[in-house]
């Protein structure tokens, strides 16, 4: 821990250029954005993990005696919206990646600011349409939203729900295309493609999957909201139309989503890595080139969320070796992460323990992926928890441990402080403990055959579900934490300097806070990344 | 709770023991790789921990490539032989053998409604002999839902407007779950039920005992007569005082049809559902469009009938008795819906 | 890349956004990422294309025969009236790039003006389907019953199809209108004409859009041989 007290901080910073409440509304600089976005996802966090809690908790009885059963379909409805529509997609890109997209490549901004900041507001109006219509009582559909039920038999706000994502959507869209052109049009000189760190690639790869994959989802949700209006009948049987054709649209882009939703964590886990084991990441071409393909395969395996609904055998099969394929670079991955901490230097930093987190969950939840994959065994366990523990081990102990871990190094250069440090690992130890006790037991119930969605459940599954709520508590607890000691830094952290991890990469060699303009020259880049021969000590030596 | 506190089903099918070992192998090479991960993971954490002699971490630079090579394939192949090994469960999963007996069900919002071929009918409760390889051709009248039994490893989704098909053979006699797995709006976590798999002598004391139920097809026949569908579909010969208006159905059901425009399609239950409430959308090659719908005439449970009935109709029944009864139940032809 | 070599004349340009270089990677940047706009609206009016082509396999009589009372005369016009207006688009780009000011406004305004012709056609034949009750929902009719739901389908497929693309090109006229200022007040010439070229692009894609819309949509089975896809 530091010994001085918490000194100044170097000015002029982005953070000092303006005080007034315009100034952060109108703002055009990339890393206030990136706060903008920092606080709205958090709102969005606590509401959809409240809503996870409260069905959590009428889970803990096999009867339904909590919340009536239209009650508790509407709370894991709007729990699957919120996350997956306005945390899980936006945050690690338009919070951590708006904040270091340009620093990383020694730019002032990122290509088009302006746009950047139209994002922020079309994720609020999104979100805003949402919350309204939760406050209105929300939506019972499911987040996925499936036809005829969507459009034709439930009694809930459905058409203004799928506004408010489709206005969202374009948030999503918007971005990518901006670090598209950030990406391939102002990279700092010298700074080739294979200098660019990891983070940059995973960033890259993700934005190739908003652009190409949103805009599908958008239409399909626009017609769902038309034909709910105006009883078209696209997707429903009883006028002529196909069902099954929403479920296809629907999941040509959500598959891919789950892979924005990944990726740029997983580029977060590749500089963590490389920090806290001061080595360059093992196999750093295949990692960059995992990314891409990782972008292009999960076009291609979308059929796995119909292996039952109807789709001929031979079409499932399709998908199923083609699933089978996506895992390679993820298995990838995961082997040049390991490999990179043979012969580190190995940290025990707070960051450090949630890249470690992932990868040890990150792994699981892609084992149960392939075994979902496998159509054998998907058709007993599509539907169930099974399902349900895969998707939250590779969203939670994965896509949220990147979060938190990219939240936590990257702090002191966002903030220009350091947080407390111990508290920070206790949290990481609740999380995941409290994660694993949470999930862990749903991989049971699936097998055993409980379905999703269920309100009331039959009781031999009420111990399962006992441990699971459970897990969900100390799991909260664990997330209340982070919130709580960062605010608290904000205020009486120590100035944490230009770089106290000891780390490399361009983002480091500005100041904490960077000023508005990020550097004070232009970086010329002569090397390529994670090259530690002239950084500094870092701050903590542990 | 720690006798009602099962970590793993009953297998109570002929395929449940095959999807049981399929997903253990998977969870054998799952914790091989997990453990491998987990234990390289704290291996190197404990033994490269940063000391003030170790500051930095190496920067040998390592040949990848062949090492690349080996953790990309490895994993490839294991992927891939798991994918074959799951693709024949899941061919044994989806394919009915040929005597597989016919039952229907329909599923409405929030119930399940069986019938049996014998005619019986039953909600929410399904009973079956075991020992006997059992197809239950399934629609919905609403939404889409889907039909689980867990302790069988079989699940399909239950669509409206067209027909899915579920196959499976109880091997064990006992009362299992039956759940409905596609949310359905409120009621769905109580759209369940149990099956209750019986021993074939205790099955037929159940179907004789107090269960009144006309055959599916005989009912079929009937309905056939009632909606004058054979007037046109005739199973007299045709003459020319009394030329025949649609194609006969005879042996129609699993062949290949021709279309009006080119084209074929096979004559499955689909097929023959559509026919009946959308006939323009297949004429056949040869006549003209002129049969009427019968959308909103009848119930699921009735179609299901009559596709029942003109499935057990056999090829070369030109005449017919006079109460227009079907050939012998059981000569029906083999069914490869699905 | 950008240039390393950035004069001050270019850098003082008053178009020139502070975080850019120069002109140069400015002019790169804005045109790449209007490239990349084009690529999600592809996949945008994907999603309804491939909606259409499923429906048309499954029901091609039905869409033939719902094509059919489309008014093929005002479906050509309207396409030869696009058509021209991106001939205009061209012409206001190369008269920017020339710094021929009053050109550009030209240009623009008879673009304007022939994207205002093609909505207002538009609107006649809605009227059309209109009276004829095809517009799908409620109060649909249609004499054949053998082709009813499939038509229905068609058309409901050609209201969404052809009222995306017009919403799109209500959104252009809009964007024309934001260039006229700067255009009048000589802003475009041969340093700095970004604007016009990258609204060229997303013009000529709505035509682009078109150019496919009318033949899926008014063109089904009309090439004379009877019965054929």
């Amino acid at each position: 821990m530091s010994t001085s007290a918490a000194t100044a901080l170097p000015e002029p910073n982005y953070l000092s250029a303006g005080w007034t409440l315009r100034s952060w509304l109108l703002t055009k600089d990339h890393k206030r954005i990136a706060i903008l976005y920092m606080v709205s996802v958090t709102l969005f966090f606590v509401l959809g993990g409240v809503f996870a809690f409260l069905a959590r908790l009428e889970l803990l009885t096999p009867a339904g005696d909590m919340v009536t059963a239209d009650v508790y379909n509407r709370l894991f409805t709007m729990h699957g919206v919120i996350m997956v529509f306005f945390f899980l997609i936006p945050s690690v890109p338009a919070v951590l990646g708006n904040f270091l997209v340009p620093l990383m490549i020694g730019a002032k901004d990122l290509a088009f600011p302006r746009i950047n900041l139209l994002s922020w507001y079309l994720f609020m109006i999104g979100g805003t349409i949402t919350v309204a219509a939760i406050l209105l009582g929300g939506v019972d559909t499911g987040w996925t939203f499936y036809t005829p039920y969507s459009t034709v038999y439930s009694n809930s706000h459905v058409v203004l729900t799928v506004i408010g994502v489709f206005i969202n959507g374009f948030s999503s869209i918007l971005t990518g295309l901006n670090f598209i052109v950030t990406i391939h049009r102002m990279r700092a000189p010298g700074l080739t493609w294979f200098r660019l760190p990891l983070f940059i690639w995973a960033h890259y790869a993700t934005s190739l999957i908003m652009i190409l994959g949103t805009p599908v989802v958008a239409i399909t949700l626009l017609l769902v909201a038309v034909e709910r209006l105006l009883h078209l009948g696209i997707f429903d049987p009883a006028l002529g139309g196909d069902p099954v054709l929403f479920q296809h649209l629907f999941w040509f882009y959500s598959h891919p989503a789950v892979y924005i939703m990944i990726l740029p964590s997983m580029g977060v886990v590749s500089e963590l890595i490389a920090a806290f084991a001061r080595k360059k990441v093992f196999g750093y071409h295949f990692v960059a080139f995992a990314s891409i393909a990782i972008a292009i395969l999960g076009f291609l395996v979308w059929g796995h969320h119909l292996f039952v609904s109807g789709q001929s055998t031979y079409a499932g099969l399709v998908f199923s070796v083609l699933s089978m394929l996506v895992a390679i670079p993820s298995a990838v991955k995961v082997f040049n992460w390991t490999a990179t901490l043979h012969q580190g230097s190995i940290s025990r930093e707070t960051p450090m323990l949630y890249a470690l987190g992932f990868i040890g969950l990150f792994t699981i939840g892609g084992l149960t992926g392939v075994m979902l994959a496998t159509t054998g065994i998907d058709v007993h366990v599509h539907d169930t928890y099974f399902v349900v523990a895969h998707f939250h081990y590779i969203m939670v102990g994965g896509a949220i441990m990147g979060y938190l871990g990219g939240l936590h190094y990257w702090w002191p250069k966002i903030t220009g402080r350091l947080y407390p440090r111990f508290w920070s690992k206790i949290s990481a130890l609740l999380v995941f403990i409290g994660f694993n006790l949470t999930f862990f037991p749903q991989f049971i119930l699936g097998y055993l055959g409980m379905p999703r969605r269920y309100w009331s459940y039959p009781e031999e599954f009420q111990v399962l579900n006992v441990l699971s709520t459970a897990g969900a508590t100390i799991l909260g607890v664990g997330y209340v934490f982070p919130l709580v000691y960062l605010l608290y830094s904000l205020r009486r952290g120590a100035a944490a300097g230009d770089n106290p991890w000891g780390a490399a990469g361009l983002e480091w060699e500005t100041t904490s806070p960077p000023p508005t303009f990020n550097f004070e020259h232009e970086p010329v880049v002569t090397g390529g990344p994670y090259d530690f021969t002239n950084v500094k000590e870092a701050l903590f030596d542990e | 709770m720690w006798p009602n506190f099962p970590l793993f089903p009953d297998a109570a099918s002929s395929v449940a023991r095959e999807v049981d070992a399929l997903y253990l192998g998977w969870l054998a090479i799952s914790l091989f790789f997990s453990l491998l991960i987990g234990a390289l993971i704290v291996v190197f954490f404990m033994k490269y921990r940063r000391r003030a002699w170790r500051r930095f971490g190496s920067t040998a630079d390592i040949k990848t490539l062949p090492v690349e090579v080996t953790w990309s394939v490895i994993p490839l192949v294991i992927a891939l032989s798991m994918f074959a090994w799951g693709a024949k469960v899941f061919f044994d999963q989806m394919r009915p053998p040929a005597d597989a007996v016919g039952f229907y069900g329909v599923a409405k919002q929030w119930m399940w409604k069986f019938q049996h071929p014998e005619g019986v009918r039953e909600i929410n409760a399904l009973h079956v002999p075991v020992g006997q390889p059992i197809q239950i051709t399934l629609t919905s009248e609403d939404v889409i839902h889907s039909l689980f039994i867990p302790a069988f490893r079989v699940k399909t989704d239950v669509l409206p407007g067209r027909y899915t098909t579920l196959w499976f053979e109880a091997t064990k006699p006992g009362e299992y779950h039956l759940f409905c797995t596609e949310y359905c709006g409120t009621e769905h976590s109580r759209m369940i039920g149990t099956v209750y798999a019986l021993a074939p002598e205790d099955y037929e004391t159940w179907l004789a005992t107090g269960r009144t139920g006309v055959p599916l097809r005989v009912s079929g026949g009937e309905l056939f007569g009632r909606f004058a569908c054979d007037t046109c579909h005739r199973m007299e010969r045709a003459t020319p005082e009394l030329p025949a208006r649609g194609p006969s159905l005879a042996g129609l059901f699993g062949t290949e049809v021709e279309l009006v425009g080119g084209g074929t399609v096979t004559a499955d239950e689909t097929y023959l559902r559509r026919s009946i409430l959308e006939p323009q959308a297949h004429v056949v090659a040869g006549w003209q469009p002129i049969m009427p719908t019968f959308k909103g005439q009848m119930s699921e449970e009735q179609l299901n009938a009559l596709v029942d009935y003109v499935k057990s109709l056999p090829a070369g029944t030109q005449t017919a008795d006079e109460d227009g009864a079907p050939g012998a139940a059981g000569e029906s032809p083999a069914s490869n819906a699905g | 890349m950008s240039s390393l070599h950035a004069e001050h004349g270019p850098r003082h340009h008053p178009a020139l956004a502070h975080h850019f270089e120069d002109l140069e990677q400015q002019k790169e940047a804005s045109s790449f990422g209007m490239w990349v706009f084009l690529v999600t609206e592809i996949m945008f009016f994907g999603g309804l294309f491939c909606a259409y082509l499923i429906y048309r396999r499954a029901s091609f009589a039905a869409f033939a025969e719902a094509s059919a009372t489309l008014d093929i005369d005002l479906g050509a016009f309207n396409t030869a009236v696009l058509i021209g207006s991106s001939l205009t688009m061209a012409l206001a780009v190369w008269s920017a790039q020339m710094s021929r000011k009053k050109l550009v406004v030209l240009f623009l305004l008879a673009t304007f003006v022939l994207g205002g012709v093609f909505l207002g056609v538009k609107v006649v034949e809605y009227g059309h389907k209109f009276h004829e009750h095809h517009v799908p929902g409620r109060h649909f009719e249609w004499e054949n019953p053998a082709t009813e739901a499939g038509a229905e389908m068609f058309f409901s497929l050609y209201f969404a199809m052809t009222g995306l693309h017009a919403s799109h090109m209500v959104v252009g006229m809009g964007l024309i209108l934001f260039l006229l200022v700067p255009a009048w007040r000589g802003r475009y010439g041969r340093d700095y004409y970004n604007p016009i070229e990258c609204f060229g692009l997303y013009w000529h894609f709505v035509d682009i859009v078109w150019i496919f819309l009318f033949p899926l949509l008014y063109l089904i089975g009309r090439h004379g041989v009877p019965g054929g896809h």
